[in-house]
């Protein structure tokens, strides 16, 4: 920022400044903006630029520019990892949608009135912890000799490997981000209107007529956002399917983070992997926009 | 009310809630078990919570996080709360963009954050270290902040600052003396959740760390991939513990942020 004019003896701090209606926002404004551009905004914008050197490695000299890198990703090795990561993000999505909707609708509109806030934080207060630890708690559930076959073994039932398979992904990514979802969509139910669903039952619905032709269209919109949000994270999510998914589980962070701190150290290649992923959420967030319950989001 | 029959949604959530805190609870009990292979019982034991507390690289690590959180959540306080005033009180050519890149750090994934600041630190050849990682923290957590206090900014009542400017305080004091003691809560649950997530990030402290430092999630990272060190567990209930605390005294700032609201 410009250095403030050389200040006369007389007037005091504020009266020099006072007058100068640009500096207010300036100070507000300017050191965040600054930090945002310098370390988020410009960083993208050279990830843009790399993504676009053909072959780029660290330490390498490179030739110009080309559409080498984008092209590498279609290779059907490349199209799996994203086909997988997708995956992964629609099924977990589901998933969390299917466990949640019936937890928020509880706890919206069944759970007694003076408890519902502090059910409400119970429920998303394992978010609050480390979510590398809750993925690693679920090795020590899931591993050959773990407590879920403990379980099993006692119930009778034969052991299950499910450590570093797909499943253990699901349930991880699952169980991650179940707390997102019951935390919107319950912003959402509390805004539904019940004297429609009274209305519906005085003029004879059934409960399941009701829950469909009422309560599911007036939160689909608060349905739309929360569904989204946990796919984009789910898509990106790095944790989870590293420490359960095992060797055959690589989803396109996995892939990233390889290309950077790798042996391979292709940039070229990562920035372009980072470039589509970003396009893809961006993609997910206009749908957002568009269909989604925006204030909902906010509000959670 | 009591009365009310169970039904199917509430025994349901009720199994949800035991989803939510069975891996949770796992890690506390496994904590206690003497065996060094965690899948029997072999009594109890405090030998892991012995481990921890004499193992010099986890302790160091946990110092790296806390300096990184601290300082990243103290800048960004101050950098997010102006942000956020900003925002609501100015009108400006450019604002719209301005607000979506305030929003950029929340909706961009981790990955592609952590991948362009490595890119530009080595553009530009800043050298990686401690300072790298609270720089890159910074972003998210100001972001983070910036949220939180816009939201009690918005239910915030404008007259009475321009009733402080009315009766002659100049827009410094208006601003030190009537909308940040209102702001407060909502700073102060801005900046809880910031340390929360600054302590826990992997992928960015991954990327800006280099050699010069070693926060806790890259530690905890590098054990878990290489086998299961049994006092990971004890960690876990320490860290388990400091964060209920964090989230127990973000929810009651919330609550008394509602209650001096509505004495307003």
């Amino acid at each position: 920022m410009t250095p403030a004019p050389s200040p006369t003896p007389s007037a005091t701090w504020a009266e020099r400044l006072a007058p100068r209606r640009w500096l207010g926002p300036v100070t507000l404004l300017g050191p965040a903006g600054v930090w945002l551009l310098v370390l988020l905004v410009l960083p993208t914008l050279l990830i843009l630029e790399i993504s676009l050197v053909p072959g780029l490695r660290l330490g390498q000299p490179s030739g110009g520019y080309g559409l080498g890198n984008y092209l590498q990703i279609l290779q059907p090795v490349y199209l799996r990892v994203i086909g997988r990561s997708v995956g992964f993000a629609v099924g977990s999505t589901l998933l969390c949608l299917l466990l949640g909707f019936p937890v928020a609708y509880w706890l919206a509109l069944m759970s007694p009135q003076r408890w519902r806030n502090l059910l409400l934080v119970a429920f998303i207060l394992p978010l609050w912890t480390s979510s590398l630890l809750r993925a690693y708690a679920w090795t020590t559930i899931l591993r050959p000799s773990g407590v879920f076959n403990t379980l099993l073994a006692t119930v009778g039932l034969p052991a299950q490997n499910w450590l570093n398979t797909s499943t253990a992904v699901f349930i991880g990514l699952t169980y991650s981000f179940l707390p997102y979802m019951v935390l919107i969509l319950y912003a959402s139910l509390e805004k539904l209107d019940t004297r429609l669903l009274e209305a519906a039952a005085d003029l004879g619905a059934n409960p399941r007529q009701c829950f469909w032709k009422v309560t599911v269209p007036q939160t689909l919109p608060g349905i739309a956002a929360a569904s989204l949000l946990v796919f984009i994270s789910t898509l990106s999510d790095f944790v989870v399917p590293t420490l359960l998914g095992g060797a055959s589980s690589m989803n396109i962070s996995r892939l990233i983070y390889n290309q950077f701190l790798g042996p391979t150290r292709a940039w070229g290649f990562g920035s372009a992997l980072s470039m589509v992923l970003i396009l893809a959420v961006s993609l997910a967030i206009a749908l957002l926009l568009r269909y989604g319950d925006r204030n909902t989001v906010t509000e959670a | 009310m009591s009365s009310r029959p169970v039904t199917w949604p509430s025994l349901f959530t009720a199994l949800m809630y035991a989803f939510m805190y069975f891996p949770i609870i796992v890690l506390g009990v496994y904590s206690f078990n003497d065996s060094r292979y965690s899948a029997g019982w072999g009594g109890f034991s405090l030998r892991w919570y012995r481990a921890l507390f004499s193992d010099r690289r986890l302790l160091s690590a946990l110092q790296d996080s806390l300096t990184i959180a601290t300082v990243a959540v103290a800048i960004s306080a101050v950098l997010g709360t102006l942000m956020a005033i900003g925002l609501a009180r100015h009108r400006f050519w450019g604002k719209g963009l301005y607000r979506g890149m305030s929003y950029l750090p929340l909706i961009v994934p981790d990955i592609a954050i952590a991948v362009a600041t490595l890119v530009f630190l080595a553009s530009v050849a800043v050298p990686l270290s401690l300072g790298t990682i609270i720089a890159a923290h910074m972003v998210f957590c100001l972001a983070y902040i910036a949220v939180v206090v816009s939201s009690r900014l918005q239910h915030l009542d404008p007259n009475l600052e321009e009733a402080a400017l009315d009766l002659g305080a100049t827009h410094t004091q208006a601003l030190l003396r009537v909308l940040l003691p209102q702001l407060a809560p909502g700073i102060l649950a801005g900046c809880l959740l910031a340390f929360v997530l600054s302590m826990d990030d992997l992928l960015i402290s991954s990327f800006t760390a280099g050699g010069g430092a070693n926060p806790l999630p890259i530690e905890i990272f590098s054990r878990v991939r290489t086998g299961v060190k049994p006092d990971i567990n004890a960690l876990s209930v320490v860290l388990i513990l400091g964060s209920a605390l964090l989230a127990g005294m973000a929810e009651y700032v919330r609550y008394w942020g509602d209650r001096s609201r509505q004495k307003i």
